[in-house]
Formats: C-alpha cells, sequence, structure tokens
C-alpha cells in the first residue's frame, strides 16, 4: 500500500536539480563512509598507541630507583635499575636548536631566491636539487657526516675553540674527534634544509601580486618589497615549516647514531665528543635491551613525543595570535 | 609640487608585442587627465609606464621620452625606485598592507624615505588620512588592521598612504571599478579635492565618471585584436564628450563602438 512517505519517493520531473533532503546517492553515502571511516581509524590507531606507550612507560618508570627526569644515567639492567632521560633530552633539544639557528635563515634565503629573485630558467633546476635533498636517506646523511663532515669539522672546531672559546659552548675541554652535539646540529641543519625551503617557497609563490605592486608603488626595492609584502604574508607558513623540520630533527634517528659518539655526560661545551638524543638512544639500545630495558626505551620515547607536541603547540600559538593581520583576510 | 608630464614617441613591450605605439601626450599639473577606451587598448600599459611600473612585468620593455617637468624618467641614470617616490599610483583593487595596521599602511611609504620621528609621523599620518577624507572614519582604530575596513575605506586608505609621500603625480588604475555607486561617489570627490595639490591621471571604464572628475580626457583605440594600443586624441574633457574631432572617438562614447 502507498503511503503519506510516497510523494518524497517520487522521482521529480525532468532533469534533477538537486538530491532530496534525507536521501544521499550511493556516491556520496560511501565518501561519506569513507572518510569518516579513515577519521575514526585514526583516532582509534593514536589512542591505542598512546595507551600501551604510556602502560608500558609506567611501568618502567615506577621500577626506577633514580629521579626519570633529572639522572645522567642510563641503566636499566643494573640492579637496582637507574635510569633517567637528562642528558638525551638535553642532547635532542641542542642539537636541534643548531640545526634551526643554521637551517631556518638559510632556508628562507634559498626560498626567496628561488621565488622572487632567480630568473625562470635558475629557479627550476635549484629547486630541483633542493628537492633531491630531501630524497636522499637519512643513513647515508649519516654515513656521509661519520667519514666526510666529522674529520673536516676537526679544523673548524679548533678555529671556534680558540676564538669563541670565551662563550664557554664552542670551549674544548677533551681533545678529540667532532663526533659532537655541534656536528649533529650541523649535519641536522642539512637534512632539515629542504622540508623548510620547500615550504615557504610555496609560500612565498603565493604571497599576493597586488600587495607587491602596492610596495613597488610606494619607490620600495626590491629588498623592501621582500620585507613589507613576501614576508610579513609569509610568516604563519615559515612557522610552520620550520615546525615540520623541527620535528624531523628532534626524531631524526639514524643520522644521529652514526655520527655521534654516545656518552651521558651532559656537557655545555657543544664541541666535546658525546651526549646522546632520545632516537639516537632508542636506536642503539633496543635491539640488546630485555623486557624491562626496552619499557625503559619507551618511557624516553614518550617524554620525546611530548616534547614535540609543546613545540607544536607553541607554534601554532604564535601564528593565532597575529590572525588578524595575517593575509587570510586580505 | 605638482609637476607637468610630457611624454613623446613612447612605445611599450610586453617581450615582443608591442602593446602601445607611439605615444606623445601632455598633462597639465594640477588637473585630473582621464584615459578612456576599451579593453585591452594599452591606457593601463601607458599609465604604468609613468611610474617605470610597466618595466616590472617580465618582459615589459619601453622605448621613448616621459619628461617630469625636466627630468626624463628614462634617462639611464635615474633610478626607477626614486621615479616611484614622486609618482604615487592608486590600484584597480584596493590593496593595503594585510600584516600592517591602518597607521602603518599610511606611514610605510615614509618609512622607505628615512627616519622619521614618531610625531612627525602621526603628523603625516593624520594630514593623509584627513587628505583622503578617511580620518574621521578611523582615528579611533589607528592600530587596528587596514583590511577590517570596507572597500571603499580601504581604497581611501590607499590614497591616503599614495599622497602621504606627497608626490608630485598621483595616478590612478581604474580606482572604483571595485567599489560600490556610494564609495565611488566619496572616491570622485576627493580627486575633485586632490587635483589642488596633484597632478592626477586616472584610467577609468565609466565614461560617466571620465566626464564627472576630468579636465582633460584621452582616448585610446587599437585597430584589432593584437595590434598595438594607440592615442586616438587628448583634448578638454568637454569637447570630447560633446563635440570630438576624431570619428572613432564619438562612436565610441555614444555607444556606437564595435
Amino acid at each position: 500500500m502507498e503511503t503519506a512517505t510516497a510523494p518524497t519517493q517520487a522521482p521529480p520531473p525532468g532533469p534533477p536539480t538537486g538530491t532530496p533532503r534525507g536521501k544521499a546517492r550511493p556516491g556520496d553515502r560511501i565518501f561519506l563512509g569513507l572518510s569518516k571511516g579513515s577519521g575514526i581509524t585514526l583516532l582509534v590507531i593514536m589512542a591505542a598507541i598512546a595507551a600501551f606507550l604510556g602502560y608500558r612507560a609506567v611501568l618502567a618508570i615506577s621500577k626506577d630507583e633514580a629521579n626519570f627526569l633529572t639522572t645522567f644515567e642510563w641503566n636499566p639492567a643494573g640492579d637496582p635499575p637507574v635510569f633517567g632521560i637528562a642528558v638525551l633530552a638535553f642532547g635532542t633539544v641542542v642539537s636541534s636548536i643548531i640545526a634551526m639557528v643554521l637551517a631556518v635563515p638559510v632556508a628562507i634565503g634559498i626560498a626567496l631566491f628561488i621565488s622572487h629573485f632567480a630568473p625562470r630558467r635558475l629557479a627550476g633546476p635549484i629547486a630541483y636539487v633542493v628537492d633531491l635533498l630531501a630524497a636522499v636517506p637519512s643513513i647515508i646523511y649519516g654515513l656521509w657526516g661519520a667519514v666526510f663532515l666529522v674529520p673536516y669539522l676537526d679544523g673548524l672546531n679548533k678555529w671556534l675553540d680558540e676564538y669563541l672559546g670565551w662563550t664557554y659552548i664552542f670551549e674544548r675541554t677533551s681533545e678529540g674527534v667532532a663526533r659532537n652535539l655541534f656536528t649533529v646540529g650541523i649535519l641536522l641543519a642539512i637534512m632539515i634544509l629542504p622540508i623548510i625551503t620547500n615550504v615557504t617557497r610555496e609560500v612565498f609563490l603565493q604571497s599576493p601580486k597586488m600587495h607587491e605592486e602596492a610596495a613597488l608603488a610606494l619607490g620600495a626595492t626590491r629588498w623592501e618589497v621582500i620585507r613589507m609584502a613576501v614576508l610579513p604574508f609569509g610568516r604563519s607558513g615559515i612557522i610552520s615549516a620550520s615546525m615540520l623540520g623541527l620535528g624531523r630533527a628532534l626524531g631524526e634517528t639514524m643520522a644521529v647514531a652514526v655520527v655521534l659518539s654516545p656518552s651521558f655526560v651532559l656537557s655545555g661545551h657543544l664541541l666535546d665528543p658525546g651526549g646522546g638524543t632520545f632516537a639516537q638512544n632508542i636506536a642503539a639500545k633496543f635491539n640488546e635491551a630485555d623486557e624491562f630495558g626496552r619499557d625503559a626505551l619507551i618511557a624516553s620515547g614518550l617524554v620525546l613525543f611530548v616534547i614535540t607536541l609543546l613545540v607544536n603547540g607553541a607554534a601554532r600559538a604564535i601564528i593565532a595570535r597575529r590572525k588578524e593581520y595575517s593575509g587570510a583576510n586580505a | 609640487m605638482a609637476k607637468r608630464i610630457d611624454v613623446s614617441g613612447l612605445t611599450a613591450f610586453y617581450g615582443t608585442h608591442r602593446a602601445i605605439d607611439d605615444i606623445s601626450m601632455t598633462v597639465e599639473p594640477r588637473s585630473v587627465t582621464a584615459f578612456i577606451g576599451p579593453s585591452g587598448c594599452g591606457k593601463s600599459t601607458f599609465l604604468r609606464t609613468l611610474n617605470r611600473m610597466h618595466e616590472v612585468t617580465p618582459g615589459g620593455r619601453v622605448e621613448g621620452k616621459v619628461m617630469l617637468d625636466d627630468e626624463n624618467l628614462y634617462a639611464s641614470n635615474v633610478d626607477p625606485v626614486a621615479v616611484r617616490r614622486t609618482v604615487g599610483m592608486v590600484f584597480q583593487r584596493p590593496n593595503p598592507f594585510p600584516t600592517m595596521s591602518i597607521f602603518d599602511n599610511v606611514a610605510a611609504g615614509l618609512r622607505l624615505n628615512g627616519n622619521y620621528k614618531k610625531s612627525e609621523l602621526s603628523d603625516v599620518v593624520e594630514k593623509s588620512l584627513k587628505g583622503a577624507n578617511l580620518w574621521n572614519e578611523v582615528k579611533d582604530r589607528l592600530n587596528k588592521p587596514g583590511s577590517g575596513l570596507s572597500g571603499g575605506q580601504q581604497q581611501r586608505l590607499c590614497i591616503a598612504r599614495a599622497i602621504a609621500v606627497e608626490p608630485d603625480v598621483l595616478l590612478m588604475d581604474e580606482p572604483c571599478s571595485a567599489l560600490d555607486p556610494i564609495s565611488t561617489l566619496a572616491i570622485e570627490d576627493l580627486i575633485g579635492e586632490l587635483k589642488e595639490r596633484f597632478t592626477i591621471v586616472i584610467v577609468t571604464h565609466n565614461m560617466q565618471q571620465a566626464a564627472r572628475v576630468s579636465d582633460r580626457t584621452a582616448f585610446f583605440n587599437l585597430a584589432a585584436v593584437g595590434q598595438p594600443g594607440k592615442l586616438v586624441e587628448i583634448d578638454d574633457t568637454e569637447r570630447i564628450f560633446a563635440n570630438p574631432s576624431v570619428q572613432a572617438t564619438e562612436d565610441y562614447i555614444s555607444g556606437r563602438f564595435g
């Protein structure tokens, strides 16, 4: 029997102008299901990873006989087990800071050159070479760093020690090859250069022509145009790009593991050999560790995860603070 | 400060394409000269040769002479950056810097030109905003971003930014084409006031606007698509609209064009 709902089921006369409310087409329904499903799956996987890491980390930290955050030692197999992340946190943060200080200005420079200064026939090849840098596997960077960079940096380190030794951080207290945090920082800088360059270049290319013309018409030089119309517009893009690079620097494993000669000594002298990072420590110790040792390493991984979250949060806060001045509402 | 522009034999290229061909005209100081003509006839290109913005476009190239009083803008020893500081420009779409406040937008040109004390800057900013009939609307929110203003207000902000550096000439490239009729009227009134101090050249597609605001009108035309644009005639606006000396001008103005 036909019911009162019948009219809504009747096909509209002539070509359909739109989908009737409440009756999705199969394509829409499948797509909605797929995208919703992917989103939910992602959340479930994230939650599962977090729960697993958290559980194992708590197991390890509860048996730690020393302060997990401040101890300069990693000996979960000892009796009693003693381990702490102080050296790893210091090494990770310091090497990443060095990498950012070196890479961000250079990346912005390259990106500006490609987007605004280079003649078109040069810009393409340069962008391509930068892309190639990103395609090199990190173990190759590590080998190159250990075989080429470490011996060649010895001279630079001597020079820094001699002329900038008074700054404390460039003072060398022990002679030795340059398997130190400074070298790691330089290597990381090269590794994160392509991603920062590529993202900032894209942002600079999108800077609105009309604002560049406005600056030009006021009598701005090429550099002043960049300062007035390009860099402010690209500000949030530069920050996002830097955060992407920083994320890679914080988590980089193989290259650091190959170059650094690890030790559990926390030293402010960046040119002294030794130190360690979270990722390098996990890679170096995971295979030989017993069940409990692995839990301890997982706990350190969790700290790295938290640091990355904090960095990202800070970046978002910086971007949000000047939102009304961003190019988005132009 | 307003100066006379004397153009002779000016030809502009995009790469090998000749956009405008052999244009000569004189623009009187303290007057408004309007450029009218069909799309693609090169009136905007010609306007952009007057402050050397044309050569910013890749492939842009100019031959000929543009005299600003007795200085040739295209002499080999002239810095285009310096030219643009004396010949201001207002664009088709309002383009205040979105990352700057209203105050900083107006002060932008001054900050390029040299060091000013904060009090001097404030004075010039106030004077320029008053000159652009915008002061009363924005005086309480000078530190807010310029992009929060309405389109008409943004365009007047751009005019304030252009006149803050006291240019000799003010070029306007269809300044009202993105605005509603009321904002357009405000800009037209403003043009009437500004011509007391500046030499103004305005490109417009709106012939009523040309008739309302300008003292002299130049009609540009092109023989066919792909052909270079040419100056057909320039004369007092009244004559152009009442009794032009060239038939093509009359056809265009009366709508019998094409």
